[in-house]
């Protein structure tokens, strides 16, 4: 399930409802990202993400579609936020859910590296030293790489 | 045709959409490209500079080559930075 949201969410509570009742479910797996109070020497106030409303929705749907066709997950949940955030908050919730560990960890790997390099989002920082836009990180684009290796070796 | 901007090319230009007609000659996104930059001199080098500048036309990634005869929505922007 897809989830892209201006609202503040509780990555627990997500957790907790996450493939709730689902006895068949041995392994869940998660990854929260949060917005940090500094880049390198600089000190981040808050962070903007900007998206692309309409195709957002289309790529993490196919990015979960991917997941699905590689691994027997039995359930998948993306929360990612949009709007103004302070440091601490949480931008990003990827949950998988698996009868055994690797698929659900390997999936929620996949679903997370993809997603950064694949959804339309931009982050704005707001620092001491004015706003800025975060521009795409090199490591990012090998991480993302890694499993389209895999799905073509 | 709805163009789209985001983040600093929708700071740079001013603006977040517009919604143009494209000549008979606009084939192409490289082709869109050149016909926007006259429109915008602001931001006409970073249009041109290779690899700056992403797009996608009716909400797919798209390259320099793809064609835009046809597009309801075609968006620019830079890489993205979400996660």
């Amino acid at each position: 399930m897809i989830r892209v949201t201006g609202d503040p969410f509780d990555p627990a509570a997500e957790i907790a409802a996450f493939a709730a009742g689902r006895t068949d479910v041995g392994g869940i797996a998660s990854f929260v990202g949060r917005v940090r109070d500094r880049a390198g020497e600089v000190r981040i106030r808050a962070m903007t993400l900007e998206h692309y409303p309409g195709m957002t929705e289309r790529k993490l749907a196919e990015i979960e579609e991917e997941a699905r066709r590689r691994w027997p997950l039995l359930d998948c949940l993306v929360i990612h936020r949009y709007g103004r955030m302070e440091p601490g908050e949480p931008i990003v919730l990827v949950a998988t859910a698996s009868a055994h560990r690797a698929a659900a960890l390997e999936a929620c790997t996949f679903l997370i590296d993809w997603l950064k390099t694949k959804a339309p989002f931009w982050k704005l920082e707001e620092t001491d030293r004015g706003a800025r836009w975060v521009e795409a990180k090199a490591s990012d684009d090998a991480a993302a790489a890694r499993w389209e290796e895999r799905a073509t070796g | 045709m709805k163009i789209r901007y985001f983040a600093w090319l929708r700071q740079r230009t001013g603006l977040a959409e517009e919604e143009l007609e494209p000549p008979a000659e606009v084939h192409t996104v490289a082709d869109l490209k050149r016909w926007l930059a006259d429109r915008h001199p602001r931001f006409a080098e970073t249009l041109a500079a290779p690899g700056v500048v992403r797009c996608a036309v009716d909400q797919e990634y798209a390259e320099d080559d793809t064609p835009v005869g046809g597009a309801r929505e075609v968006a620019f922007f830079p890489p993205v930075t979400g996660g």
